[in-house]
């Protein structure tokens, strides 16, 4: 399958899930709707689309009033401004009331390139993860990401969907049962738990092709749901291994390490190194030349592995 | 609307009062000021122009309402009591543990309470939402009105909200602005000049209508009004006074959060007699 990136997901699967039937989904965007690809659905169903144009603070609280109104609202802009921009009306009118507004964000992480630090978002899923009610998702391919958006549509709540701009590997085949609250195991080993989420899982299972030819068996663990966490395949794994590297385009403080740490020092304590952006922003550059610049590869996923193995002895 | 109706919304909004002095009195905290400014405003509401029915408070076609300045909770839950959403004793328990009447609205533990705020500035948005929703169901009856107090028009979120009634062109919804002119840290024109309200919503496109927000008989015909109006969104600007109606707490900013002692209770209650 040819390579696609998870925002093309978005509109593509809202247009599906109204044409089956769910006429209570309405999309909002801010004026980013040709990004974020919900101009597609705007084409399709345009009297339940609805544009605020760059106000993403009054996009996120309209869509918690029509949620309040009995409708399924997915909003959708850059993760750095759906989640940060708009945090207070998130956190006081979406999730403290348990409203079921879906936010879908796109140009998530430092693979949004060249527009720089002011808009590679680093710390959404830690601002997301840390508010009661939300649950939050990282597709790792195209395939995941029609399947976060169906879950978000079908689960009471909000919902936070984290999606990229870059195409990416295909991971899944099409028709792939996910569910909210699972991670998944896309390659078993017996010696490092590799445990990454969105476009990392694909260059974690590069890594585990190279630690092969070292003699390291390494698993490697898709944990697209980031809350509610699935506790029981993480530890599970870990256990099986006794070393574990967590993979994430996210800051490591907040995001899936520190979840993933903290399950574990609370179950099993063990090894774990920590594959993330450690404590800064962004840059301008090509998307792959930053996930070098920000250790993100294939090569240090595998170095970090080498090290917990390494710490287990 | 006949005298005797105008008789009851004023003996209600003198009620409401007495019920807000006793309850923030007794929680020990919470905000008196801008409750009692917004008092014949909402008991006008609740006591002549909703749709609305205590035993059933998901009615499919009731109207809705939104208190963007969550931090007047008392006068809301004065409302629901009187109108019988619950026990009147039960606002002696405001902001106390368990309650279901917290510091501020929260539509998950209070039937009655249609959404939660509290944080300024994200009930006209919120109020936006509701109104394209039951503008999506083909529901033309209800309306959503949206009371907020002057001090939070100082956040932008409200103008954004604004700009988009306008461009939806959102008719089944009626803000209203408690214009009392003061806020925590002084009067309003003095904190952070507001200049024009009217002004300010006529240049978002919406249609303006003033009133004397303690007049229960202006306030009657103007949601009445506004509530028929087509075309639009409409905003009343209810020009009122913080404190209203209890004389040591009236046009003082000092009494936007403070709660009266036991002797200050008695006396209010006494100035808010039958």
């Amino acid at each position: 399958m040819a390579d696609r990136a998870t925002r093309e997901a978005l509109g593509a699967t809202l247009i599906e899930l109204v044409a089956e039937g769910r006429d209570d989904i309405v999309v909002l965007d801010a004026d980013l709707a040709k990004a974020t690809t919900t101009v597609k659905f705007a084409a399709a169903f345009p009297e339940r689309f609805f544009d605020f144009g760059i106000a993403e603070q009054n996009m996120i609280a309209t869509a918690a009033g029509l949620a309040a109104g009995g409708k399924t609202p997915f909003a959708s802009s850059f993760a750095v401004f759906a989640t940060g921009r708009a945090y207070d009306q998130v956190r006081n009118s979406v999730c403290y009331p348990n409203l079921g507004v879906k936010i879908a964000a796109t140009h998530a992480g430092v693979t949004v390139g060249p527009d720089g630090g002011s808009h590679q978002m680093l710390e959404d899923i830690a601002l997301m993860r840390v508010l009661p009610n939300m649950q939050v998702l990282v597709p790792a391919d195209f395939t995941a990401a029609c399947a976060a958006v169906r879950i978000a549509a079908s689960t009471p709540g909000p919902v936070y969907v984290r999606l990229g701009r870059p195409a990416v590997p295909a991971l899944y085949d099409a028709g792939f049962d996910f569910e909210m609250g699972r991670a998944y195991v896309l390659r078993e080993g017996t010696d490092v738990t590799l445990a990454a989420c969105g476009i990392m899982v694909a260059r974690a299972l590069q890594a585990a092709e190279t630690l092969s030819a070292e003699g390291i068996s390494a698993e490697v663990v898709d944990v697209m749901c980031l809350k509610p966490l699935d506790d029981g395949t993480i530890v599970a794994s870990a256990l099986k291994t006794g070393a574990v590297v967590t993979c994430e385009e996210h800051s490591i403080i907040g995001g899936l390490g520190a979840a993933v740490a903290t399950l574990l020092s609370q179950t099993a304590p063990m090894p774990v190194e920590l594959v993330g952006v450690d404590d800064v922003f962004g840059t301008s550059g090509e998307a792959e030349e930053l996930m070098v610049h920000f250790g993100l590869t294939a090569s240090h996923i595998a170095d970090a592995a080498r090290r917990a193995v390494a710490r287990t002895i | 609307m006949t005298q005797p109706d105008l008789a009851h919304l004023a003996h209600l909004s003198q009620a409401m009062r007495r019920d807000i002095v006793e309850m923030v009195h007794t929680a020990g905290s919470g905000h008196p000021g801008g409750s009692l400014s917004a008092v014949e405003i909402v008991a006008t509401l609740y006591g002549s122009v909703m749709r609305h029915d205590p035993a059933d408070p998901k009615l499919a076609d009731r109207d809705r309402f939104v208190l963007s300045k969550g931090h007047a909770a008392p006068v809301l839950y004065a409302a629901l009591a009187e109108a019988g959403y619950f026990p009147r004793e039960e606002l002696l328990t405001l902001r106390k543990l368990g309650s279901r009447l917290q510091g501020h609205p929260d539509m998950r533990k209070l039937p009655g309470v249609e959404v939660s705020t509290g944080s300024l500035g994200q009930g006209l948005a919120l109020a936006n939402g509701l109104a394209l929703a039951l503008r999506l169901d083909g529901s033309a009856t209800p309306t959503v009105f949206c009371l907020m107090g002057d001090g939070e028009l100082q956040e932008g979120s409200v103008w954004e909200a604004a700009m988009a009634s306008a461009h939806y062109g959102l008719d089944n919804l009626v803000a209203i602005v408690d214009l009392n002119g003061l806020q925590i840290d002084g009067p309003t024109c003095e904190v952070m000049d507001l200049g024009s309200v009217p002004e300010k919503f006529a240049a978002f496109g919406w249609t303006v209508m003033t009133c004397d927000g303690h007049s229960v008989a202006e306030l009657h015909d103007a949601l009445t009004r506004a509530k028929a109006h087509v075309g639009g969104p409409i905003v009343i600007v209810a020009r009122t006074m913080k404190g209203r109606g209890v004389s040591f707490m009236e046009n003082l900013c000092d009494w936007h959060g403070k709660a009266p002692n036991a002797d200050e209770c008695a006396r209010a209650l006494v100035e808010l007699a039958e």
